[in-house]
């Protein structure tokens, strides 16, 4: 298809461009899945294009600032005062433009919302100021939250330097595992308030709403430890809620979703679990 | 556009006589006096709203809380919200209306002289209300401006008094938006048809009807928030089968009109100078007011584009993204209209001048990212980062709030009858500009790179362009005081402005009373042909 061939011919020039380079400091991940690629080629484009337009804008504006000085002896031209065609064209020209950067975004879009056929569905529900995962069908639940060492450094007048502290507001006791190369669909909704789930590496930004449940999908292509954070205002702790993803071979998750299975089965029976305590708290191995 | 007729050398020959004492402002009626009162209250609520935003750039100038706790940095972030948009530059286009319509116009004064002195006096009560709350027990609102139920709903004692600050500023400013309205319906000189009325005058008629539209839908919202809050209602609360979703569709439906209502005066503002000091007539004037009433349309159909991450259909997704792709259409126009008017024109750089050029490249900026946040999948993104918060930046500070400096600078000599420091109001454009960018630029990597908005604290990897952007926050703001001095030098005296101002041949009527305007002007209407 010409459109794929397109972004894929877009994303390889981009990301062999070094000033470009993956983890940037001041641009958009490429990211790790099929959509956030191509996210990131729409985002390109939009970029390359506003700086088009931008350069003959501001080039007009610039030529008018030099050339038509009053101090160089610039005398005005007050004939010049409308011009239907002027007109016409300036409006042709960029609704023009608009049909062909609507048309690559709305296949994205298309794509981005087909949740249908994945292989694994999480449930997420954000929680002041936690996120919780629930693999449904697999009886494994856990909630995730701040890491002990960066939740101590981000007390006010902590005296620890952040940047001794790994991954600093990013990192998790738990995070969530999931497979390489499988349609994962999550289900969000919110317990108290509004959350937003983001992971940048993905292109998915989701909001959990309290008595909505949202869904979204990715299928992450590298195997590695993702992060990203709530994005939608919740309360004091906003930003102190992130969101870590290990994503594992096809393998090495069907182990840790059989060690998750056995503790789960030794937690449930333990003497009368608290309601809160019902919810295994593992970790990965 | 229009020719004024030499003979209406105005008002000051019966009755220059203003009331005395603090009686003359508490009971004015005088346009003259109430726009002098909202921008001097504007100016205020401008400062204090900046403070706040300096506290903000203060705790993320380097990763770690120094200074504030977490819940306190929400109210910074949220009361700065609603002091910037509410307290200071809504109320300085409405001085700005009150000053100049009239005057342009050729009107004696406002069509409702009382109603524009209730429609002031409701703000400073609004504003200590709103202010005040801050000092409850448990602190001002911290749910940010857009007050997103169910997290509004946990705010304490703060919570109805942001409401009914909210209350009353919609009420001040639907009093207003009608007064401008009646104003410039009825009390046009004669002669003056309204495809010759001066664009400042087309811009806050098309606002003024904004404003009428949605003030009261924001201020149904918020009362529903309340009833939920106080008298057991589920509007928003799903446990009570209400729907969180709908308070941002109604909010929303509010909320984009309102940042057209933020803009569209500022875009008045610049078709006025821009022609000034280009020495010709505005290009496309008609379709101008065109463009103006189809942005004014397109506001209210294209409000859900600010919450694509609440899980919307696809068709609704599609449709807000398309209409929203419109608006750069008629804004397009606006942008070559400017640049056209300068085109073989005979341009100078006075104050007035170079404040509108910083808009017009500034502003197109902010422009582009909007476009940006149009398409879906990328708003995905986006939403919610850093790179919106220096998108709405970009249109607001050198967008409106650098409008209402030009503005400021254009019309000042015409308050005040003197001519302010050129060099000084210089200065002040050139270190605004260069900080302005130095503060939000920055602000479009770090929400590319990931930093959400309203946290207080951040990863080590965000640190240098925060650091940067503080830098240019403090800058910025202190480089306003040279502003408010230049204001208070030209007030105390200085080399007598005449009744033109500035060396160009300006159609505007507001030229052909003296400077400083006479407390009363155009007793008789002048003559428009």
């Amino acid at each position: 298809m010409f459109k794929r061939k397109f972004i894929s011919a877009l994303v390889a020039l981009v990301a062999t461009t070094p000033v470009l380079a993956y983890e940037s400091s001041y641009n958009m991940p490429v990211g790790v899945t099929p959509i956030s690629r191509e996210v990131y080629a729409l985002h390109m484009t939009m970029f390359w294009v506003c700086c088009a337009i931008a350069a003959v804008v501001f080039g007009v504006m610039i030529y008018s600032i030099i050339k038509f000085r009053k101090s160089a002896g610039a005398i005005p031209d007050k004939t010049l005062l409308h011009s239907t065609k002027m007109e016409a064209v300036w409006t042709t020209i960029p609704v023009i433009i608009l049909i062909a950067l609507a048309i690559p975004a709305a296949r994205t879009l298309v794509t981005i919302e087909d949740t249908r056929n994945a292989e694994l569905t999480v449930k997420i529900t954000g929680y002041q100021w936690k996120w919780q995962y629930e693999y449904l069908g697999k009886d494994i639940a856990f909630y995730s939250t701040l890491s002990t060492d960066s939740n101590e450094a981000r007390q006010l007048h902590s005296g620890i330097d952040v940047n001794t502290v790994k991954d600093y507001l990013l990192s998790v006791d738990h995070p969530l595992v999931v497979p390489v190369d499988t349609k994962v669909r999550i289900l969000l909704t919110g317990n108290d308030v509004i959350h937003s789930w983001w992971m940048p590496d993905f292109g998915v930004k989701k909001d959990a709403i309290p008595g909505f449940i949202n869904e979204a999908w990715f299928k992450v292509l590298k195997v590695g430890h993702y992060t990203g954070q709530c994005t939608e205002l919740c309360g004091r702790d906003h930003g102190f809620m992130p969101i870590a993803v290990d994503v594992f071979s096809k393998e090495d998750f069907e182990r840790w979703i059989a060690a998750q299975q056995a503790a789960t089965k030794v937690a449930h029976a333990a003497p009368e679990p608290s309601p809160g305590e019902a919810i295994a708290m593992t970790s990965r191995p | 556009m229009k020719t004024v007729s030499t003979n209406n050398v105005s008002a000051d020959r019966h009755d220059d006589h203003k009331p005395s004492g603090i009686g003359r402002w508490l009971f004015a009626t005088n346009h003259k006096d109430i726009g002098t009162m909202y921008l001097v209250f504007s100016c205020i609520m401008f400062f204090i709203g900046g403070a706040m935003a300096l506290a903000i750039r203060a705790e993320l100038f380097r990763p770690g809380m120094q200074f504030f706790d977490p819940g306190f940095y929400n109210q910074m972030v949220t009361n700065h919200a609603l002091v910037m948009i509410f307290g200071a530059v809504m109320p300085a286009f409405v001085g700005l209306a009150n000053w100049m319509i009239p005057l342009q116009i050729g009107a004696p004064d406002m069509a409702l002289p009382r109603m524009n002195n209730y429609s002031f006096w409701i703000l400073p009560f609004a504003f200590t209300l709103l202010l005040g709350s801050l000092f409850t027990p448990s602190g001002g609102p911290a749910g940010g401006w857009t007050m997103y139920p169910p997290l509004s709903l946990q705010s304490g004692n703060s919570f109805p008094m942001m409401i009914f600050a909210v209350h009353l500023m919609g009420a001040s400013s639907i009093m207003g938006a009608i007064n401008v309205i009646v104003t410039i319906l009825n009390m046009r000189a004669p002669g003056m048809s309204l495809l010759k009325l001066p664009l400042f005058c087309w811009t806050w008629l098309i606002t003024a009807y904004l404003l009428i539209a949605v003030m009261p839908v924001l201020a149904g919202a918020v009362t529903m928030l309340l009833t939920d809050h106080y008298f057991g209602t589920s509007f928003f609360n799903p446990a009570g089968g209400g729907d969180p979703v709908m308070f941002q569709h109604i909010f929303w439906f509010f909320g984009h009109p309102e940042v057209y209502i933020l803009i569209l005066p500022a875009f008045g503002i610049v078709s006025e100078i821009i022609p000034t000091f280009s020495r010709k007539p505005m290009f496309g004037y008609d379709a101008m007011v065109y463009a103006t009433a189809s942005i004014a349309f397109l506001s209210f159909i294209v409000w859900a584009h600010h919450m694509f991450t609440v899980g919307m259909p696809l068709a609704g997704q599609m449709f807000f993204m398309m209409s929203t792709m419109l608006i750069a259409v008629p804004t397009g126009v606006k942008v070559f209209n400017w640049t056209t008017t300068m085109w073989k024109g005979s341009l100078s750089f006075e104050p007035p001048m170079l404040f509108a050029l910083a808009f017009l490249f500034l502003f197109t900026i902010g422009g582009f990212s909007g476009l940006m946040l149009a398409i879906v999948p990328a708003d995905y993104q986006y939403q919610d980062t850093y790179f919106v918060v220096a998108h709405f930046h970009y249109v607001l500070v050198p967008g409106a709030i650098f409008a209402i400096m030009a503005a400021v600078y254009y019309w000042l000599p015409k308050w005040t009858g003197t001519m302010y420091d050129m060099t000084l109001a210089k200065w002040h454009f050139w270190v605004s500009t260069v900080s302005v960018n130095v503060l939000f630029f920055p602000q479009h990597f770090l929400g590319l790179a990931g930093m959400p908005r309203r946290i207080p604290d951040y990863n080590v990897q965000f640190t240098d362009w925060n650091m940067v952007s503080s830098v240019g926050g403090f800058v910025f703001g202190f480089s306003q005081l040279v502003f408010v001095w230049v204001i208070i030098k030209a007030v105390r005296g200085g080399p007598p402005a005449s009744a033109k101002v500035w060396d160009a041949d300006m159609p505007g009527l507001e030229w052909s009373v003296p400077s400083p305007a006479p407390y009363h002007s155009f007793d008789t209407p002048p003559d428009v042909h």
